[in-house]
């Protein structure tokens, strides 16, 4: 047990650190932490910041040399991440492409996938959003209903696809489309690859309870993409998705402890600079909020180590989402608290929520993206705890 | 960066773990709770003499093993799993700690090597009725006439206190809290066990009228050993409340597989099936936490105090609900005295306690961390 970093591991955070220092700077050190998945403050300036970010290097970090990343270590990427956070730098715009996408591409794609797609992202010029749920297909993501039928060498799809993050700045969605509908629920499955600036596909923005409008409507009308374009194989598209999903659920969260952590001290100094600090019960509520975000620290450290040592994450790692998204509705709850009534009024106008706020309204969406909690437990109980599956109806086919 | 136990400490873990299913299996725990002493010296002395158990962590020259705080994390989890009846944590993570910090050499040399060879059981005599784990609690008065002391007035809830051959007593002189060491058999000293809510560990009431005591350690410079070991016995403590959680989450689990209503196993219940995901999520964290202060005892660092009550605040509430959901989980069979559950949950209870409560914790956590 030790908690130290090695010399070569140092050096690398003094690299990061000197990075930083030297571009976040002007508007986009004024940006500040904000922003996420579910918020798009600043997009414009984010988006060239995530342009000098890939410039430099620092997309794709983990990534294999030979696909254009570094190379880097786990331990190495949280050293960016926990640089990145403590310097107060921009949320990431490139999340899909990076995050989701391209680890994707690296295990299922196909070699022409790989060398077509990885330099995009890693550049940031290419933006990529996920095309999974549908009005019927949510948690039970294997309901999917939108068609894909091969005409030549082109693949022609028609279905709609809802909550899709970002659709209206993508460039590219990756979506899970039916391809067999004879075929058991899960088995007539394709991840496709297709250009979102095509007459087939049309974007609506849906008004979120935070008054932004993040989150789409994409309807496919006979939309096309090249026949090529199917990740890991016709029909194989579950089994792809849900390699999508492990890198949504795996080590992301690692980084999101140090936004939390900013995030904690914020409130804390608000308490004391409105004279909150010194009420016993504020007192142990602020206390118990710094507790969580330490435990989600040293949770991930133990991931981290086991990561290391096995290739594969612990059974802690798999309550991690369940943890940070009931912790940050809990602060942005106390947030609300100790604003008083000032929690009420807007930033501005036409309806403008401060950070406070945004966080109170924002992490209703984190118990329910990337797996509701309820979906949570269940994978928890069954796959870690080894308790018996729910008896399921049996599986048709999805007509 | 490595957090995570080494082959030697998780052998250490095999050791304890089978040691303990062989000598505290819930019978002797059952059998030993209805003593008065609450122990069973035979084993005792082998923990001692097999294992090395009480030396662990006591430095080589003074007789122990020079192990770290880590591999003390280590046994006493499974010391804690097993419900051990036994005066480890008293003599270990009180008295031993409080005499390996006085700065006191005199002392350690007197002292310690008894301690690691198992011959003497130890304790810290800290609370009094008013059951305060801070300074002010300390109201007990030592008289100095010519170069001695003699104490008078009482000490209550003192673990394992009327068994104890020595005791560490806390108390105050002219110069503020001071240390001293007084013999369990000492003339003037009454001991009375007693009966507790949570029976696997036996507290006891001392009154004290003239009984004489060495001094521990500086005149009036009691506080600042007495603040370090409050934050290390915490540490200790939380690791055994993460053993005792895990076995309730264990019990649960079990349970839950093989307990058939509705032509069903109960566990495919969500409603059972998510409380068992969430204890897990809380042991787990509980876990990440004990084991992080475990690393911080051992360096002796700076981040000590704070994680100390962050682990004790945060483990004794999961060890509480997991203790608690494990009765439920068990429904009417988890309300008998038959059934183990209960004898965690009082464990759970008496240990959430013991050196000040969570919202004691998280108080003392805030004024740490500057708030
Ligand atoms: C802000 C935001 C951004 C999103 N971005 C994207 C995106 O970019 N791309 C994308 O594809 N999707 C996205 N989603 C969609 C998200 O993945 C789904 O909302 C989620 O999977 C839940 O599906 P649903 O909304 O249909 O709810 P449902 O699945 O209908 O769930 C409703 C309720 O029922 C519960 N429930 C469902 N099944 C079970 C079960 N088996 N056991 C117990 N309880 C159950 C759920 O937990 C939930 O509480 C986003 C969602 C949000 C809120």
């Amino acid at each position: 047990m030790d908690f130290r970093f090695n010399q070569g591991e140092e050096g690398f955070r003094e690299e990061v650190r000197t990075w930083l220092g030297e571009h976040l700077r002007g508007e986009y050190a004024a940006l500040g932490g904000g922003g996420g998945p579910a918020d798009e403050r600043g997009w414009d300036v984010r988006l060239a910041w995530e342009k000098e970010l890939g410039q430099a290097g620092w997309i794709g970090l983990g990534w294999p040399k030979e696909y254009g990343g570094r190379g880097a270590s786990i331990v190495e990427q949280g050293i960016f991440n926990e640089e990145y956070a403590r310097a107060n730098a921009p949320a990431r715009t490139s999340f899909f492409g990076e995050g989701l996408l391209g680890p994707t591409l690296i295990a299922f794609g196909s070699e022409e996938q790989k060398q077509r797609f990885l330099p995009g992202i890693l550049r940031a010029e290419e933006l990529w959003c996920q095309g999974f749920s549908e009005p019927d297909a949510g948690s039970d993501l294997a309901n999917v209903k939108t068609r894909a039928t091969l005409d030549g060498d082109e693949w022609v799809v028609t279905g709609q696809k809802v909550w899709t993050t970002l659709a209206h700045h993508a460039h590219w969605i990756f979506a899970v489309c039916r391809t067999d509908p004879d075929a058991p629920k899960h088995k007539g499955l394709s991840f496709l690859l297709l250009p979102m600036k095509q007459p087939g596909i049309e974007v609506k923005p849906l008004k979120q309870l935070t008054g932004s409008a993040e989150f789409n409507e994409v309807f496919f009308d006979e939309a096309r993409t090249s026949a090529d374009l199917v990740v890991g194989g016709v029909n194989n598209g579950w089994k792809v998705a849900m390699g999508t999903l492990g890198f949504e659920r795996g080590t992301a969260f690692l980084s999101m402890q140090l936004r939390f952590d900013n995030e904690c001290q914020s409130v804390i100094d608000y308490a004391q600079k409105h004279d909150l600090a010194r009420d016993p019960l504020v007192r142990q509520k602020l206390a118990d909020a710094w507790i969580g975000v330490q435990i989600m620290k040293y949770n991930g450290l133990r991931t981290l180590t086991k990561l290391l040592a096995t290739g594969s994450p612990g059974p802690e790692a798999s309550t991690s989402k369940l943890y940070w998204s009931a912790w940050h509705q809990r602060l942005g709850e106390l947030e609300m608290e100790l604003m008083g009534p000032w929690s009420e009024v807007l930033a501005g106008a036409p309806y403008e929520p401060d950070d406070f706020q945004t966080t109170f309204l924002a992490s209703r969406a984190e118990t329910i993206y990337t797996g509701s909690s309820e979906i949570q437990r269940n994978i928890i109980g069954e796959q870690v705890l080894g308790l018996p599956r729910e008896p399921r109806p049996t599986e048709g086919t999805p007509r | 960066m490595n957090f995570a136990f080494s082959e030697e400490q998780e052998e250490l873990r095999r050791t304890v773990r089978s040691f303990l299913e062989d000598k505290s299996p819930s019978a002797e725990v059952r059998r030993l709770m209805e003593t008065e002493e609450g122990f069973d010296p035979a084993v005792w002395r082998q923990m001692a003499e097999q294992l090395g158990l009480q030396g662990l962590a006591i430095p080589e020259e003074y007789g122990g093993s020079g192990f770290t705080y880590v591999e003390l994390v280590v046994v006493l989890e499974e010391m804690g799993r097993a419900l051990l009846c036994a005066p480890y944590f008293s003599t270990i993570a009180l008295a031993a700690n409080t005499i390996l910090h006085s700065g006191d050499d005199a002392a350690r040399k007197e002292l310690l090597p008894g301690i690691a060879s198992g011959e003497t059981i130890a304790t810290l005599a800290f609370t009094e009725d008013n059951g305060r784990w801070d300074a002010e609690g300390i109201t007990m008065t030592a008289t100095k006439s010519g170069g001695a002391y003699t104490l008078d007035g009482h000490k209550m809830f003192v673990l394992d206190g009327h068994t104890a051959g020595v005791i560490v007593v806390a108390a105050r002189t002219g110069d503020g809290i001071s240390l001293f060491q007084v013999a369990g058999d000492a003339s003037g000293l009454g001991r009375t066990a007693l009966q507790t809510m949570d029976q696997t560990r036996k507290q006891a009431r001392l009154e004290f009228s003239g009984v004489p005591a060495k001094l521990i350690g500086a005149e009036g410079k009691g506080w600042d050993t007495l603040g370090r070991v409050l934050d290390l016995a915490a540490v200790a403590l939380a690791a055994e409340q993460v053993g005792g959680a895990q076995k309730c989450l264990d019990m649960a689990v079990d349970y839950a597989k093989v307990r058939v209503q509705f032509g069903r196993p109960i566990g495919s219940f969500q409603a059972i099936k998510h409380k068992c995901a969430d204890m897990l999520l809380e042991v787990e964290s509980a876990k990440s936490a004990a084991y992080y202060a475990g690393w911080a005892a051992a360096e002796l660092n700076d981040e000590l105090p704070v994680v100390a009550s962050l682990a004790k605040a945060y483990c004794s509430d999961a060890y509480f609900h997991a203790a608690a959901e494990n009765i439920q989980i068990h429904g009417g069979i988890g309300f008998t005295w038959e059934h183990d559950a209960h004898l965690y949950f009082k464990r759970a209870k008496s240990s959430e306690l013991l050196l000040g409560d969570p919202t004691y914790h998280r108080e003392l956590l805030a004024q740490r961390i500057g708030i």
